[in-house]
């Protein structure tokens, strides 16, 4: 038994216990971070299987981007986990017969008929990274593109489902700012001037009609 | 020596229970959309064992696209899920009966 494959059984023991604990426990937030740790182990068995590059795009990609999502959604939303749960008991035998006759039909056609012993490994200065960023921008450069584009669209999707607006939401609107005029907003009065005496002096009606007719004027 | 045949007995038995997963968890939709993701991570480990053992790496170049299209479903699955969340108040497969299906 050697090394590796002490390893190999390590790292697949990790992997099916966190995905086994991934579709048993109640909580959706501990779900997640089983799948979190079923990934980690994952890329270790690929780093077995020289794949290196792959093996960090998926601790970045799929840890640090999916997984932090998925996290984010679950804690955002206020879910009924009781009720989410009910039929978990009545749909136990039937999952367990499909997957136990799944696995054991999947095994022993891949133990029957596919042998094939490990290639030699590269050399210590084989850069998987660099190969791969040379088949991938020269052969696959089409498909390369249309993922891009799929990355774009995705973005595109997600945006416009849950972007919303709600109508009791304040907010300034910039273009009814910059058109704002002098003429909007000012309005001059031309009034009599009159002496602090005279005004004493005068009776109240006589004043608001003076003021009346100045405010006329000015329209 | 690690044959071919492990990875591909380890990939299986990992889809085995991500399809048991689907059968168990079928009230919540997070869960089902974790359970896909665990199910795209079992036929990568295929796709790059094939990849090794071959030494092809055509098949690490196919796991590329398929991170990419996975990491697309989740984004827009998630979306419409918080969409339905907001909409219906419930993320429960058996409530979401609207289109008679």
């Amino acid at each position: 038994m050697t090394f590796e494959l002490i390893l190999f059984y390590i790292f697949g023991a990790i992997l099916l216990g966190a995905a086994l604990a991934m579709i048993s426990v109640r909580n959706p937030v501990h779900a997640a971070l089983f799948l979190v740790l079923a990934f980690f182990t994952a890329a270790a068995i690929w780093l077995l299987l020289e794949a290196e590059f792959l093996a960090i795009v998926l601790v970045l990609v799929y840890v640090g981007a999916v997984m932090v999502l998925f996290l984010f959604v679950v804690m955002m939303l206020d879910i009924n986990i009781a009720r989410l749960r009910e039929g978990f008991a009545e749909f136990l035998p039937a999952g367990l017969v499909v997957a136990a006759a799944m696995a054991t039909v999947l095994t022993l056609v891949i133990t029957r008929f596919i042998t094939m012993e490990a290639p030699e490994r590269a050399a210590a200065d084989y850069s998987n990274t660099a190969e791969l960023g040379a088949i991938l921008y020269t052969e696959y450069v089409y498909p390369f593109e249309i993922a891009a584009v799929i990355l774009l669209v995705a973005i595109i999707a997600a945006i416009s489902l849950t972007m919303r607006r709600r109508p009791d939401t304040k907010c300034v609107d910039p273009a009814s700012q910059v058109k704002v005029r002098r003429e909007g907003r000012v309005r001059l009065v031309s009034m009599e001037s009159v002496s602090r005496d005279a005004q004493k002096n005068k009776s109240r009606p006589s004043t608001s009609r003076q003021d009346v007719s100045s405010q006329d004027k000015n329209k | 020596m690690i044959t071919l045949s492990h990875y591909l007995v380890l990939a299986a038995l990992l889809f085995s229970i991500s399809v048991a997963g689907i059968f168990l968890n079928r009230k919540n939709v997070i869960v089902l959309l974790m359970c896909i993701e665990l199910m795209l991570l079992a036929v990568n480990i295929n796709f790059i064992a094939f990849s090794f053992f071959l030494q092809d790496l055509a098949g690490q170049v196919f796991v590329f696209f398929i991170l990419t299209v996975a990491a697309a479903e989740a984004a827009i699955g998630l979306a419409i899920l918080v969409l339905l969340f907001r909409n219906r108040s419930t993320i429960n497969v058996q409530d979401l009966d609207a289109m008679k299906g």
